[in-house]
């Protein structure tokens, strides 16, 4: 960032005596804007057509497919009618509040872009506390839906908030605690600097370094999807029991950015996880050049991000949901006390071996690899049972 | 100086909740998750059906009884025809029972397969209500070719069948339940061994077999409390003496006897048995013809009669009075789904709210059959 104010100076294209301040702010106002209209938003919109297309084809559904190629505007087209539709306020709910919720769970949805990291060069801003600014503003959103669903003056919308708020506070715990593994091993909050830590071989991941961060990254995945509403933790939005939740009053443009913000938290959810445990964007340095090393970087921490976004949308297509009490009983008797255990055998881990230890890092993956073998053994097993030929069609 | 003021927050469920499966009502009483108790409230969907059979006559009645369940639109018919049958004492011939039986009984595949996989979708998992109802589709598809309808079948008439089964209509039904037969596993492993499908069923509203019988449970319901107990069996109509078939009973295996997992369970294996009947069926129908000769000016004489049919929800009682005119003097169904919504209230109290849809989807409750 700094390098590009630097060199927006220098090119003198804001003439010559412009102070640096200005220039930075414009830059950065501008840069942000291009990364959340160009990248967040239609990112969340892409994904909703992604989504539905994958969770159609578990299904045996074919899945919208008339807007554009294979249905690919799918989105687009969502976007315009929920623009167009009337913006409903219920005259028994809190108007302000009614109206700034959905604002807020946008908020909690953008500001992590902040951190976001790309490539080695593509971050907005590489905070030295990056990763605990992302897990602050990601709770946000507890603070959005909780405001929608008490404005809302509805039952089944303060159900739904007041469940939302219990299951994000709780899950908060155990990610928070999933994180420390990695900073205890890298000493540093900054997700270049966890980044820059790995290498781009799996046995230099966090994920494989050692078995206590295998486990915080199981927990930080699972916490992940309960903080983002996720199948099987969808309780605040169960559709069966709460109608649509905190956002059952709600329509138009309002209730499109609730769900806009859900299925762009799934991207930060994979970007969290990428980051702190599967090597970020690290890519071998094939080439010198810097634009083509910060592509490659770039398509790799997307390729990881879109298998972990996929995984999530693959869970909501098999899972059922959980009840709030076994969800809580998940939380605080297994995680929370888990993920402390998990901290403290880091911590002896790192006391023993300090720089990490090769070899657990070469077993540890070797042990992944077999388990991912058995795993795509049994996926294959239960696709043949389930005989998928009679129904799979692949182009249509 | 402030005491915390707490109250009881009473929920209206219904009519026009998503779960509720058509137009059920539920007056929640609620202390935060938990229910104090959940009253049901029938009535949404009366549509006065036993007082349309005073107006409309024996034979002008058939199509309304479609309305009385239409998830399994066969049993009602085939309830109302057997009902005029028994007043006039007309035999029905072996081919029109067994054309019955079988589109009965594929009736009830189709209406298994709708509950099961609503349930499923209740409890949040959306993949096997599409897997089920895909299934259910070929079914409906059966059923169209046999009687040119999908939902409302007007299948059956007073003295057999409307329509024989169609040319290739029994190779093309055989090869179906070829395909059919291994979707239990397939749907096993989709769903049911799910280990939090098993923790969101198992121990939720049981219901002891006194309980069951006293609040006249019937059906899977009644079964799945471990009570063996099917008219098909007990009390036999038609020709199901004919078939060798078994009667599942809930086992208690995932929790308590009589939970929601038994019920759901027992449904599952009735498909297996379902399905047994219908390749019997199909391979030793006879041939003949499928109407018995009856008047169109159909008077039955005076008198009364009681008909029971095991439908897919459960013993379904048909009473039928006649003053020997040509309309009924009384008509008045007996159906499951009212019975189970009588034990709603007591099987909710102290669940958590999200156990109140897993309560009415296990007792597999439909909208018209509690009011009619």
């Amino acid at each position: 960032m700094q390098t590009l104010v630097q060199y927006l100076i220098s090119s003198g294209i804001f003439g010559r005596h412009a102070p640096y301040e200005l220039v930075a702010a414009i830059t950065v106002i501008v840069m942000s804007a291009a990364v959340f209209l160009g990248v967040a938003f239609p990112f969340a919109g892409m994904v909703s057509w992604v989504e539905r297309r994958v969770w159609a084809r578990i299904q045996s559904r074919v899945g919208p497919n008339r807007v554009g190629p294979n249905g690919f505007l799918q989105w687009l087209a969502d976007g315009v009618k929920h623009v167009c539709k009337e913006d409903i306020v219920p005259d028994e709910a809190d108007p302000t509040l009614f109206k700034l919720a959905p604002y807020l769970v946008v908020l909690a949805f953008v500001l992590p872009w902040a951190v976001m990291p790309f490539s080695s060069s593509l971050i907005l801003a590489d905070l030295n506390v990056g990763i605990l600014y992302m897990t602050a503003v990601t709770a946000l959103t507890v603070v959005g839906v909780l405001m929608a669903g008490w404005s809302s003056n509805d039952k089944w919308s303060l159900i739904g908030g007041i469940r939302s708020a219990a299951q994000i506070v709780s899950y908060e715990i155990p990610a928070g605690l999933s994180i420390f593994p990695v900073v205890l091993m890298t000493g540093t909050l900054s997700m270049q600097g966890i980044i820059r830590a790995q290498g781009w071989a799996p046995q230099h991941w966090f994920l494989f370094a050692n078995p206590f961060t295998m486990i915080a990254a199981i927990i930080l995945f699972i916490s992940a999807l309960a903080e983002g509403n996720r199948t099987p933790f969808d309780l605040p939005e169960a559709e069966s029991e709460l109608v649509a939740g905190f956002a059952t009053e709600y329509s138009g443009m309002r209730y499109l950015f609730f769900f806009m913000a859900e299925w762009g938290n799934l991207f930060i959810i994979g970007a969290i996880i990428t980051t702190l445990f599967l090597g970020g964007w690290q890519f071998p340095h094939v080439t010198r050049n810097v634009v083509v090393m910060n592509v490659l970087q770039l398509i790799t921490f997307n390729v990881k991000v879109l298998f972990l976004v996929f995984v999530s949308m693959w869970i909501r297509g098999t899972l059922p949901r959980v009840r709030i009490d076994q969800l809580m009983s998940l939380c605080w008797k297994y995680f929370v006390p888990i993920s402390f255990l998990d901290m403290v055998g880091t911590a002896i881990w790192v006391a023993i071996w300090p720089n990490g230890n090769e070899w657990s890092g070469y077993v540890m993956f070797a042990a992944g690899i077999v388990v991912g073998v058995i795993f795509v053994q049994r996926v294959i097993y239960y696709l043949r049972r389930s005989r998928m030929e009679l129904y799979f069609r692949p182009t249509i | 100086m402030n005491t915390l003021h707490t109250e009881e927050m009473t929920l209206n469920m219904g009519p026009q909740h998503p779960s509720t499966h058509g137009v059920l009502r539920f007056v929640v009483r609620a202390d935060g998750e938990i229910m104090r108790e959940a009253v049901p409230d029938v009535g949404y969907l009366h549509r006065s059906i036993e007082k349309i059979a005073e107006k409309v006559g024996y034979h002008g009645f058939m199509p309304y009884t479609d309305r009385v369940d239409y998830v399994c639109a066969m049993f009602t018919n085939q309830g109302w025809a057997s009902a005029c049958e028994k007043l006039a004492g007309i035999e029905v011939p072996k081919r029109g029972e067994y054309c019955r039986v079988i589109a009965a009984e594929f009736n009830r595949l189709a209406s298994h397969l709708l509950s099961v996989g609503t349930m499923a979708m209740d409890i949040g998992a959306m993949t096997p209500f599409t897997h089920a109802l895909r299934e259910r589709e070929m079914i409906n598809d059966l059923i169209e070719e046999l009687c040119g309808a999908r939902l409302t079948f007007n299948y059956m008439r007073i003295g057999g069948v409307a329509f024989d089964l169609p040319p290739g209509w029994r190779e093309k039904a055989l090869a179906y339940l070829d395909h059919f037969e291994p979707i239990f596993d397939e749907y096993n492993a989709l769903i049911s061994y799910n280990k939090i499908y098993i923790e969101r069923l198992a121990n939720v509203g049981v219901i002891s077999a006194a309980d069951a019988i006293n609040y006249n449970l019937v059906g899977p319901n009644l079964r799945a409390c471990g009570i063996k107990w099917d008219i098909r069996k007990d009390v036999p109509y038609s020709v199901y003496r004919d078939f060798d078939f078994d009667v599942p009973v809930g086992e208690g295996r995932w929790g308590k006897l009589g939970d929601a997992m038994d019920r759901y369970m027992v449904r599952i294996r009735e498909l297996a048995e379902s399905a047994r009947i219908l390749r019997q069926a199909l391979t030793r129908i006879p041939s003949g013809p499928v109407l018995a000769k009856v008047p169109r000016n159909f008077k039955p004489p005076a008198g009364e009669c009681q008909v029971r049919i095991e439908s897919a929800r459960g013993d379904m009682g048909w009473y039928v009075v006649s003053d020997g005119t040509a309309y009924p003097w009384r008509v008045h169904v007996r159906t499951g789904s009212f019975a189970a919504m009588g034990i709603m209230q007591k099987l909710s109290r102290g669940l958590m709210i999200a156990d109140l849809v897993t309560i009415i989807a296990s007792l597999d409750v439909i909208a018209p059959e509690i009011d009619r």
